[in-house]
């Protein structure tokens, strides 16, 4: 699309033509009554606010503290994480893939870039990325180099290529020394990257 | 189709740079464009299976040389003027000159949290499923010129069922107006052997999950 006209460097406005492009989508789709800029508003607040890795990191430690819902979250998580009631619907499809000491999962959509936004927020830019969608599948323990993570040779690392609507959260091991602890406290030590099978929980020593 | 998207298993990408503190967005217009893709599928101008083939559609180059909103905007663009809900005079104009074609709904701000949650993939099944855990499938060898969700690198390998998910809408399908044409999707797992060779790191294992179409007993 043209942007010959946007390159006024007397103003300290200029707009890139991307946004640009952007802008014209909104306005003309606003026009057209597709679209309401107030609910987009909305939409925008929610991701940067409401859904976020915080979402999965309570599941987590739910299953670390309560053995029943564990069972539970690994037999159909869709419906365990609907019963905690306080997140947004995440749809019909979600399931939980447990680590053991014998195996490492790790998540990644090879095709475009699907991920359990209701659990996790947005996917990070490296998720999304080139490096990352095309070594997972093959070399996994040279993503999780790049990680920091070396993994034991012999644990089998199990990579799930999300090609179609099912999604997919890693349940990490609960770390050693954390006996008695609170879900709230336990839930601080989940972090993003462990739940996609790129990290592990938190050392609970230095929290 | 065999496009730049299809990554899995590609070398030369270089290693996985993780940003710290990564916000959800690097700039307003991705929100905005985010927003809108949630506020058009909402309304049911399109699917999600028509964005991903609008992005698998574009030129090997932009689809590389673009950030991940980018793609999402151009990919919006065709679908707004493919499908007819806008013209490109009118995006280039940034203004609308006719009235808008009737959709089935509207996102407002009363029924954001509706928007927010995902829809249910699940579909009337069409007939009895074929395969249960444990069967070993070979996935088929094809290579179609649209939207499929069979990745290159499992195409006509031997594996094993794992899961059942269920019938869901075929994304074959839908992606080319050609209706849900409801399928069984399975997760079917490959030794990385199967994959990528003697070679391969024998303790790796990848599964895809794989509607019935894609499969025969192997």
């Amino acid at each position: 699309m043209a942007h010959d006209h946007t390159h006024d460097h007397d103003h300290g406005s200029e707009l890139t033509e991307t946004q640009l492009r952007v802008r014209a989508l909104e306005t003309v789709l606003t026009e057209k009554g597709y679209i309401d800029p107030a609910a987009l508003d909305a939409i925008v607040e929610a991701y940067e606010t409401k859904i976020g890795p915080r979402n999965g990191a309570v599941v987590v430690a739910r299953a670390w503290a309560n053995p029943e819902f564990k069972k539970a979250l690994l037999a159909d998580a869709t419906k365990a994480v609907a019963s905690m009631g306080h997140m947004s619907r995440v749809g019909d499809h979600l399931v939980a893939v447990e680590n053991t000491p014998k195996r490492h999962n790790m998540i990644v959509c090879t095709l475009c870039s699907c991920y359990p936004w209701e659990v996790l927020g947005l996917p990070p830019v490296w998720y999304k990325s080139a490096p990352y969608r095309s070594r997972a599948v093959k070399d996994p323990r040279g993503v999780l180099n790049d990680f920091g993570i070396d993994l034991p040779k012999d644990t089998e690392v199990r990579v799930w290529d999300s090609t179609a609507e099912t999604r997919f959260i890693v349940l990490p091991m609960r770390p050693a020394g954390t006996e008695g602890w609170s879900e709230d406290k336990l839930a601080d030590l989940v972090t993003r990257d462990c739940m996609i099978g790129t990290g592990l929980p938190l050392d609970p020593g230095a929290k | 189709m065999d496009g730049v998207h299809d990554m899995g298993g590609m070398d030369g990408f270089g290693k996985v740079e993780v940003e710290k503190n990564e916000p959800p967005f690097h700039a307003p217009w991705e929100g905005r464009v985010l927003a809108m893709q949630r506020a058009m599928g909402y309304a049911g101008a399109w699917h999600i299976d028509h964005s991903r083939f609008a992005q698998e559609k574009l030129p090997p180059l932009s689809y590389l040389g673009t950030s991940y909103y980018q793609r999402w905007m151009m990919a919006m663009e065709s679908n707004v003027t493919e499908r007819g809900y806008a013209t490109p005079e009118e995006l280039k104009a940034g203004h609308a000159k006719t009235a808008g074609k009737n959709l089935p709904r509207k996102l407002t701000p009363d029924v954001v949290e509706a928007g927010l949650s995902r829809s249910s993939f699940y579909r009337q099944q069409q007939g009895p499923q074929k395969f249960k855990p444990g069967d070993k499938v070979r996935t088929a060898n094809i290579h179609p010129a649209t939207h499929t969700r069979l990745p290159r690198y499992a195409r006509d390998k031997v594996g094993v069922v794992e899961m059942c998910h269920g019938c869901h809408m075929y994304p074959d399908s839908v992606a080319t107006d050609r209706g849900d044409n409801p399928q069984w999707l399975y997760t079917v797992v490959f030794d990385s052997r199967e994959l990528w060779g003697p070679d391969a790191d024998p303790t790796l294992k990848i599964s895809i999950d794989a509607f019935e179409p894609y499969l025969v007993k192997a």
